[in-house]
């Protein structure tokens, strides 16, 4: 799988969708994870890939880690698994 | 209804080793967050905290008590000492008989399960000492208080974690209030700083890496602290009889629990706990000089108490004093509202407004007086010290200016 694939998987199950019904301009918001759905992905996606997130709750913006949508997120990791290898 | 006031105070925290130390640090705006020392920290991501420094535990307990004592044992019997002394009281026949301690505490025995676990599942030992059942649990602070001093009366451990010491205090205030003791025992206290204590706390995301700067538009999230502060609590009656001084008088409290969210604070939440505590006190809302923030410097937690804050007192609003001291000695979780009690009295009795040190830049979601920076004079009647804890539980205590 793809890390794209293995991203939408992680998001999917965090939001009890169909991986199918992830689309990458969605927010997290549209998917319905909350704060601490947030961050228990970002665990999991750390854990499948063991990289580590810098993602700070407090200035989601300042985190050097765009999570505005399923696709920044996806660039990101894939940024970050380059990166951490 | 008995008035109850305040005759005696302790502490042990990052601030100091006793009360006038802790002011001190307090009036000028000290900053007790260091670089945290302790075993496998390196591997924290989270590297700072407002630990206890200097500390040797062997100068102030002997071999056998030290068997015994977690960290967060030793901090409250020092605390209590402190404050028993003070309060001047002796406790046998009847007045030992009625009298008792109310401590809040979350996190129990950190060090001591963080060491046996270590040694059971990474050294592969299969053999613990005796007392780490006695050690680790929470109510243990309370019990070894209550040996040391021969506290008899009511006492128990209260845990919602970051307002477990207000709620612990509300309790004994309520006791004293109603009669059932003349004098109780309570504060609270938490250690922590150990590295399961910090990784933890490291997977929420919510600590600050570099500072606690409450209320700043640049404030980046909490910052953990360990220690005590113990308090007497005592009817104005019996303290007046014996000629006791008095340092402030608590004068009510309101408890409430937002029943929404386990993380997230709410602002009705934190607001109909100010506005409790106003009329348990039978306060105008613009009598308050002062608030003891909760003020974790969180994103969430500040913009929603301003918010709360303004709802609550209108008007009045811009006119008070509201501080985080947790910008100094870090966030105590269970022992953190005793030990900014400190902050109220100083404010009633000394008539000085601790600082939110740290601050940096103006938040408009935060737009209150935060006293930045500086501590500052300002006589003050009545202050309010807030704690809304983690699962939504709010704790506000009242206090007056003892006159």
């Amino acid at each position: 799988m793809s890390i794209k694939d293995r991203v939408i998987a992680i998001i999917a199950e965090q939001a009890v969708l169909e991986p199918s019904d992830v689309a990458l301009d969605n927010t997290l918001e549209d998917l319905g994870i909350d704060s601490l759905g947030l961050v228990e992905s970002i665990f999991a996606i750390e854990e499948e890939f063991d990289i580590s997130v810098p993602f700070n709750a407090n200035e989601p913006s300042e985190s050097d880690f765009d999570i505005s949508s399923v696709r920044t997120i996806i660039a990101g990791i894939e940024r970050l698994v380059k990166e951490q290898s | 209804m008995k008035r109850v006031v305040i005759t005696g105070a302790g502490t042990i925290n990052a601030l100091g080793a006793t009360v006038p130390q802790t002011l001190e640090a307090m009036r000028e705006g000290r900053c007790g967050i260091s670089e945290l020392e302790f075993r496998d920290v390196e591997r924290l991501s989270i590297r700072i905290g407002g630990q206890v420094k200097n500390y040797d535990p062997e100068t102030r307990f002997n071999r056998q008590q030290l068997a015994l004592f977690d960290r967060f044992t030793q901090f409250t019997l020092i605390a209590a000492r402190e404050a028993i002394a003070q309060a001047g009281l002796e406790f046998s026949g009847e007045l030992a008989a009625r009298a008792g301690v109310i401590l809040g505490n979350s996190g129990g025995g950190m060090t001591t399960l963080d060491e046996n676990y270590r040694s059971v599942y990474e050294d592969g030992k299969n053999r613990v000492h005796p007392f780490v059942v006695p050690k680790l649990m929470n109510n243990a602070a309370a019990s070894h208080l209550s040996m040391e001093f021969n506290l008899k009366g009511p006492s128990f451990t209260v845990s919602t974690a970051c307002a477990s010491s207000n709620h612990a205090m509300a309790q004994a205030f309520q006791m004293v209030h109603g009669g059932i003791t003349p004098v109780m025992v309570t504060g609270g206290s938490e250690s922590m700083l150990c590295f399961g204590g910090v990784k933890a706390w490291e997977g929420l995301r919510v600590m600050s890496r570099d500072a606690c700067r409450p209320f700043s538009a640049n404030r980046n999230g909490m910052v953990q602290g360990e220690g005590a502060a113990i308090f007497v609590f005592e009817d104005y009656e019996h303290a007046r009889k014996r000629g006791a001084e008095i340092l402030a008088e608590v004068a009510g409290f309101a408890m409430t629990s937002d029943a929404s969210d386990i993380v997230m604070p709410s602002k009705q939440g934190a607001a109909r706990a100010m506005q409790g505590a106003l009329k348990d006190a039978r306060l105008n809302r613009d009598e308050v000089g002062y608030i003891n923030a909760h003020g974790t410097g969180t994103a969430a937690n500040d913009k929603t108490e301003s918010a709360a804050v303004a709802d609550v007192f209108g008007a009045h609003a811009d006119r008070l004093m509201i501080s985080s001291t947790k910008s100094m000695h870090a966030h105590l979780i269970g022992g953190t509202g005793a030990v900014e009690l400190l902050a109220c009295i100083m404010a009633l009795r000394d008539g000085i407004i601790a600082p939110t040190i740290g601050y940096q830049e103006p938040d408009p979601e935060c737009a209150l007086d935060v006293v930045p920076n500086v501590a500052r004079e300002a006589k003050v009647d009545v202050a309010l010290s807030n704690a809304f804890a983690f699962g939504g539980l709010n704790a506000v205590l009242a206090l007056r200016r003892f006159t």
